[in-house]
C-alpha cells in the first residue's frame, strides 16, 4: 500500500517524509495517486497523479459516430451515467438545433434527478465510510439499489444506461414507471432523515469534517471549481438555474449554498440536494405531459461545420461538452469534455496544504471526483 | 522452606536477567529485560507481604516508565551492527580496578554492621487504625511522611514541565 | 488438600476454556450485530444461521502459512502476540462471576480468587498488555508498522491514566480495593454505583473503548489509514491471536464495569424486600446478562460512530476525560467526608 521514501539516520519530526498514496488504496474511490511530502504528520505539500484510468474517450469518439459516442459517455462517471448522456445529446442538439419533445425533457430531468441521488447516495456512503462510519455506507447503498432498479426497468443496465438518444429517448416509460418513481421518493425523504441523524450532529462527524479544506469563493472560482465545492463556499453558481436545460426552467427548487467553505458545508450542500432533488422529481413526475418520446432527428447525423459548446450541472459540478464538427463526416472531429471532477481536483493540492494524513481521504471523498471522467 | 525456595529462585531470575541486561547484543532485548527483571521484583515484593507495592511496582514501573524507554529505544535504533568492535576509548582496567574496589567497601560495611547489630527501630509513625496493604501504606504517606510525599509530587510537576517545554516546538 | 489445590485448579481451567470460547465467539457476535445494523445477515453459510462460523475461522486461521519477516527479531515477533493475550486472561483471576455459593454440599466461590489490592492488579496487568502492540509493531522491522504501533501504545497509557484516575473515584466510594469488596460495598450501600457515580461511569466505558482499540478509536488500526497498523507483518493465528486479544480484553472491561458499576452479580435493587423473586435468577447469570449488555454496546458503538483522528483522540484523552476523572474524585471525596 504505502511505499515510502524515507531519509536514513534521522529522527522523524525534522525530516520531510515523500509518502505514495496510491493508486492502489481504499480511499482514493478510483486509480488516484497523490504523493504526500509530510513534515511529521502534517502534509506540506501534495502531488495528484492521475492518468490511470486514461482509456482514450476522446479520441475514440473521433472514429464514432454521433450516435455511437452515447456508449462512451457513460464511461466517464461511471456513477452517474445518464447526465452524461443527457449533457452530450443535448450538446449535439444545440448544434444541429434539434427541438427536444416537452415529455422528453420532462424524462431527461427526472433520469437527471434521480441520477444525482443516486451519485449523493454512493458519495455520502463512501465519505462516512473513510472517516469511519461504516454503516451509512450500507444504508446509502440499499437506497442506490432501488434507483438502479428503476433504471433497470426503464432502459435494461444497472450502471451504464445508453439510456438517451439525440433528440430524445430511445424508448418510452414503462407503465406505472412514475408510480414507482412516486414510492420511491417517499422511502427516500425519510432515509435521508436518517443519514442526517446518524452524521449532521455526531460530535465525531463534526470535529473530522468543520473547518478541514477551507476554501473562500474567490479562490474557489480562481481555481475552477464547481459544484457543491463552489456551491458550499458560498457562491450560487448552479448551472440548471443559471442556464436552464431539459425541463429546469419549468421546475421550483432551491440551491443549497454553504457558508464557510469547509467539508462540513459541503457535505450539508449535498444532503440539502438530495432533498431538492426528491422535489424536482415529485414535480416532474406528477407534470410529466404526454407527447412524442424522440424529436425529429435526421436520419444521418452529418452536421454542418461548427463548433459549440453545452453545460450541464452533474452531481459532481459543471459538465461541460465541446464538439467540433467539420461538416464532412459523420464522426465529430474533436470531442472534448470538460469534466467537473478533473477541475475539482486541482483544488485538493491546495485544500490538503496544513492538514493531517488522516484528513486526506476526507478531503478526497468531500471533493467526490470519479477518476472515470478525471482520466476518461 | 517454601519461603526460601521461592526467594532463591526469585532472586537468581532477577540477577540473572540484570546481568542479560547489560551484556545483551540487541538494545531492545536489554529492555525487555529489564521489564522482566521488574515482573520479578513484584514477585518478591508478594513474598514480603507488600501487595500493594508489588502491583505498583507493575504498573508504574513495567507498565509506564520502562514503555517510555522504549519508545527512545525503538524510535533511535540503536542496533549494534554485527561487526562492531570494542570502543577503542574504553578502559577495562579501570573498570575492573573500580568494581574491585566497590566490593570490597560493600564487603567492609557488610561485615562491620552483621558485627553490631542495629538497635531496635524506634517506630516513629502513630499506629495505623487499619489492617490491610493499602491502608497502611496510605496512613503512613500521608502522616508521618506527608512532607517526603509533597516534595516528590512537586518534583513530578517540574519533570513533567520541564518535557513539555523541551519537547514543544514552539510555546 | 481438595479446597486448596484441586477446586481453584478446576476453577482456572473453567474460566480459562469459558473465556476462549467466549472470545472465539465474539468474532460472531460482532459480525452478526454489525451486519444487523447495517440491514445485512452476516455469515449465514457455515451451520445453521453462521453457527459454526468461528471453527471455520480457526481452521482456516491455523491452515494458514506461518511468514515471519527475514530480518524480523524471532524471538520477540513470536512473543508479541502472546504478551497481548496472556494479560488479557490473567486478569480473570480477581473477577467474581457470583458470591460464595453451596455445590454438592461443598462451599464454592464463583470468583477464582480475591485478593485484596484485586482492582490494582487489574490495571497494573493491563498496562502490561501494552507490550504486546509495541513489540509487534518493532518486531516487523518496517518503519511504518513501528510507527503505527508507538501511536496505538501512546493512546493506550493516555487513557490508562484517566481510567485509573477515575477507578480511584470508585475505590473511594467502595472504601476497598478487593473486587469482592466492591460488589459488597454496592450491597451494603443499597445502590449500584452506576447511579452513585454516573460520570465515573462514563469516563470508564470511553476509556475503556479506548483501552481496547475500538471504534471511535480505532484509528492506529483503520484500514483507510496510509500506514498499515502494527500487525501488517502478522499472517495465519498470530494475526488472529491480536484480534482475540483484543476481543478478551473487550471481555475484560466490560466485566469490570459490571463488577464496578452495576453490582456484579446482584439484581437491580438488591436490598429492596418486594423486589427479592429476582434472587431466583442465579448470580452469575446476571453477571453474565450484565456483560453481554455491555460487549452489545461495545459492538453498537463501533457500528454507529464514526472514528476520532489521531489527534483529536490524543485531546479527548488528556484534555477532556482526565481533569474530568479528577473534578469527580473532587467532588466523591468531597461528598464522603460531608457524609461521614
Amino acid at each position: 500500500m504505502a511505499t515510502p521514501t524515507v531519509h536514513h539516520g534521522a529522527m522523524f519530526d525534522t525530516n520531510e517524509l515523500v509518502i505514495n498514496m496510491g493508486p492502489q488504496h481504499p480511499s482514493t474511490h478510483g486509480v488516484l495517486r497523490v504523493v504526500l511530502r509530510l513534515d511529521g504528520e502534517k502534509v506540506v505539500d501534495a502531488d495528484v497523479v492521475i492518468g490511470y484510468l486514461h482509456r482514450g474517450i476522446e479520441k475514440l469518439s473521433e472514429n464514432r459516430n454521433w450516435t455511437q459516442i452515447v456508449l462512451l459517455t457513460d464511461r466517464m462517471d461511471y456513477v452517474a451515467a445518464a447526465t452524461n448522456n443527457v449533457g452530450y445529446c443535448e450538446t449535439v442538439e444545440k448544434l444541429l438545433q434539434i427541438e427536444v419533445p416537452r415529455r422528453a425533457r420532462y424524462v431527461r430531468t427526472i433520469l437527471c434527478e434521480l441520477q444525482r441521488i443516486a451519485s449523493h447516495c454512493l458519495w455520502i456512503g463512501t465519505h462516512a465510510m473513510d472517516i469511519g462510519a461504516m454503516t451509512v455506507f450500507l444504508y446509502a447503498f440499499r437506497e442506490r439499489e432501488l434507483i438502479l432498479d428503476l433504471f433497470e426497468e426503464f432502459c435494461g443496465a444497472r450502471l451504464t444506461y445508453n439510456s438517451m438518444r439525440i433528440g430524445g429517448l430511445p424508448q418510452d416509460l414503462p407503465p406505472g414507471w412514475d408510480k414507482k418513481v412516486l414510492q420511491f421518493c417517499d422511502i427516500m425523504d425519510s432515509k435521508v432523515t436518517e443519514y442526517e441523524e446518524l452524521l449532521t450532529h455526531n460530535r465525531i462527524w463534526l470535529e473530522r469534517t468543520k473547518a478541514i479544506g477551507v476554501i473562500s469563493g474567490e479562490e474557489a472560482v480562481a481555481l475552477g471549481l464547481s459544484g457543491p465545492p463552489l456551491r458550499g463556499s458560498g457562491v450560487p453558481r448552479d448551472v440548471r438555474k443559471d442556464e436552464p436545460y431539459a425541463a429546469y426552467d419549468e421546475m421550483q427548487f432551491d440551491i443549497p449554498i454553504g457558508t464557510n467553505g469547509d467539508t462540513y458545508d459541503r457535505y450539508l450542500v449535498r444532503l440539502e440536494e438530495f432533498r431538492q432533488s426528491l422535489r424536482i422529481i415529485r414535480q416532474a413526475t406528477e407534470g410529466i405531459p404526454e407527447g412524442p418520446i424522440v424529436g425529429k432527428v435526421p436520419r444521418l447525423i452529418k452536421p454542418a461545420a461548427g463548433e459549440t459548446y453545452h453545460a450541464i450541472e452533474s452531481p459532481k459540478g459543471e459538465l461541460g461538452y465541446f464538439i467540433v464538427a467539420d461538416g464532412k463526416s459523420t464522426n465529430p472531429y474533436r470531442f472534448r469534455v470538460r469534466p467537473p471532477s478533473f477541475c475539482n481536483l486541482q483544488g485538493l493540492r491546495r485544500l490538503i496544504k496544513g492538514h493531517l494524513i488522516a484528513d486526506v481521504v476526507a478531503l478526497i471523498g468531500s471533493l467526490d471526483v470519479v477518476l472515470g471522467e478525471v482520466d476518461r | 522452606m517454601s519461603q526460601a525456595i521461592a526467594f532463591y529462585f526469585l532472586s537468581a531470575c532477577i540477577l540473572g536477567f540484570a546481568v542479560l541486561v547489560i551484556t545483551t547484543r540487541d538494545t531492545v532485548h536489554s529492555v525487555l529485560f529489564l521489564v522482566l527483571d521488574f515482573l520479578f521484583v513484584a514477585a518478591l515484593y508478594v513474598l514480603l507481604g507488600a501487595q500493594f507495592v508489588a502491583a505498583i511496582q507493575i504498573l508504574v514501573y513495567a507498565g509506564g516508565i520502562v514503555v517510555l524507554y522504549l519508545f527512545v529505544v525503538m524510535l533511535v535504533n540503536l542496533k549494534r551492527p554485527p561487526e562492531a568492535h570494542q570502543d577503542p576509548h574504553r578502559r577495562t582496567n579501570w573498570g575492573l580496578a573500580l568494581s574491585v574496589a566497590v566490593l570490597v567497601e560493600l564487603a567492609i560495611v557488610g561485615g562491620y554492621s552483621y558485627a553490631r547489630p542495629a538497635p531496635a527501630f524506634a517506630a516513629p509513625s502513630p499506629a495505623a487504625p487499619f489492617t490491610g496493604n493499602t491502608e497502611q501504606v496510605g496512613w503512613l504517606l500521608y502522616t508521618s511522611y506527608l512532607i517526603p510525599f509533597e516534595v516528590a509530587s512537586m518534583l513530578l510537576l517540574v519533570a513533567m514541565i520541564g518535557a513539555i517545554v523541551l519537547a514543544k516546538r514552539e510555546l | 488438600m481438595v479446597d486448596a489445590v484441586v477446586i481453584p485448579l478446576l476453577k482456572i481451567l473453567i474460566v480459562l476454556n469459558a473465556t476462549l470460547v467466549a472470545v472465539t465467539y465474539m468474532v460472531l457476535l460482532e459480525r452478526k450485530v454489525i451486519a444487523w445494523a447495517q440491514s445485512r445477515l452476516g455469515p449465514m453459510r457455515v451451520g445453521p444461521y453462521g453457527i459454526l462460523q468461528p471453527i471455520a475461522d480457526a481452521v482456516k486461521l491455523m491452515i494458514k502459512e506461518d511468514i515471519t519477516p527475514v530480518r524480523a527479531d524471532k524471538w520477540v515477533f513470536t512473543a508479541a502476540p502472546i504478551i497481548s493475550m496472556v494479560p488479557a486472561l490473567i486478569v480473570y483471576a480477581v473477577i467474581p462471576f457470583g458470591p460464595k455459593i453451596t455445590i454438592f454440599g461443598r462451599q464454592v466461590s464463583l470468583y477464582i480468587t480475591d485478593i485484596n489490592v484485586g482492582l490494582l492488579y487489574i490495571v497494573s496487568v493491563a498496562s502490561v498488555g501494552v507490550y504486546g502492540i509495541i513489540l509487534a509493531g518493532y518486531a516487523s522491522n518496517s518503519k511504518f508498522p513501528l510507527l503505527a504501533s508507538l501511536r496505538a501504545s501512546a493512546q493506550l497509557i493516555s487513557y490508562e491514566v484517566a481510567v485509573t484516575l477515575t477507578l480511584v473515584s470508585v475505590i473511594l466510594m467502595a472504601g476497598t480495593l478487593s473486587m469482592v469488596g466492591i460488589v459488597d460495598a454496592q450491597y451494603n450501600q443499597h445502590v449500584w454505583y452506576v447511579i452513585a457515580q454516573p460520570l465515573a461511569f462514563v469516563l470508564v466505558l470511553v476509556g475503556g473503548l479506548a483501552e481496547t482499540n475500538r471504534a471511535p478509536f480505532d484509528l492506529p488500526e483503520a484500514e483507510q489509514e496510509l500506514t498499515g497498523g502494527f500487525h501488517t507483518e502478522y499472517s495465519g493465528m498470530r494475526f488472529a491471536l491480536f484480534f482475540l486479544a483484543e476481543y478478551a480484553n473487550m471481555i475484560v472491561v466490560s466485566s469490570v464495569v459490571t463488577t464496578l458499576f452495576l453490582g456484579g452479580w446482584l439484581p437491580p435493587f438488591p436490598n429492596t424486600a418486594p423486589l427479592h423473586f429476582l434472587y431466583a435468577i442465579p448470580s452469575w447469570v446476571w453477571f453474565f446478562l450484565k456483560s453481554f449488555f455491555f460487549l452489545y454496546v461495545f459492538i453498537w458503538v463501533r457500528a454507529t460512530l464514526p472514528r476520532y483522528r489521531y489527534d483529536q483522540l490524543m485531546r479527548l484523552g488528556w484534555k477532556v476525560l482526565i481533569p474530568l476523572a479528577i473534578l469527580n474524585l473532587v467532588v466523591t471525596g468531597i461528598v464522603k467526608v460531608m457524609l461521614l
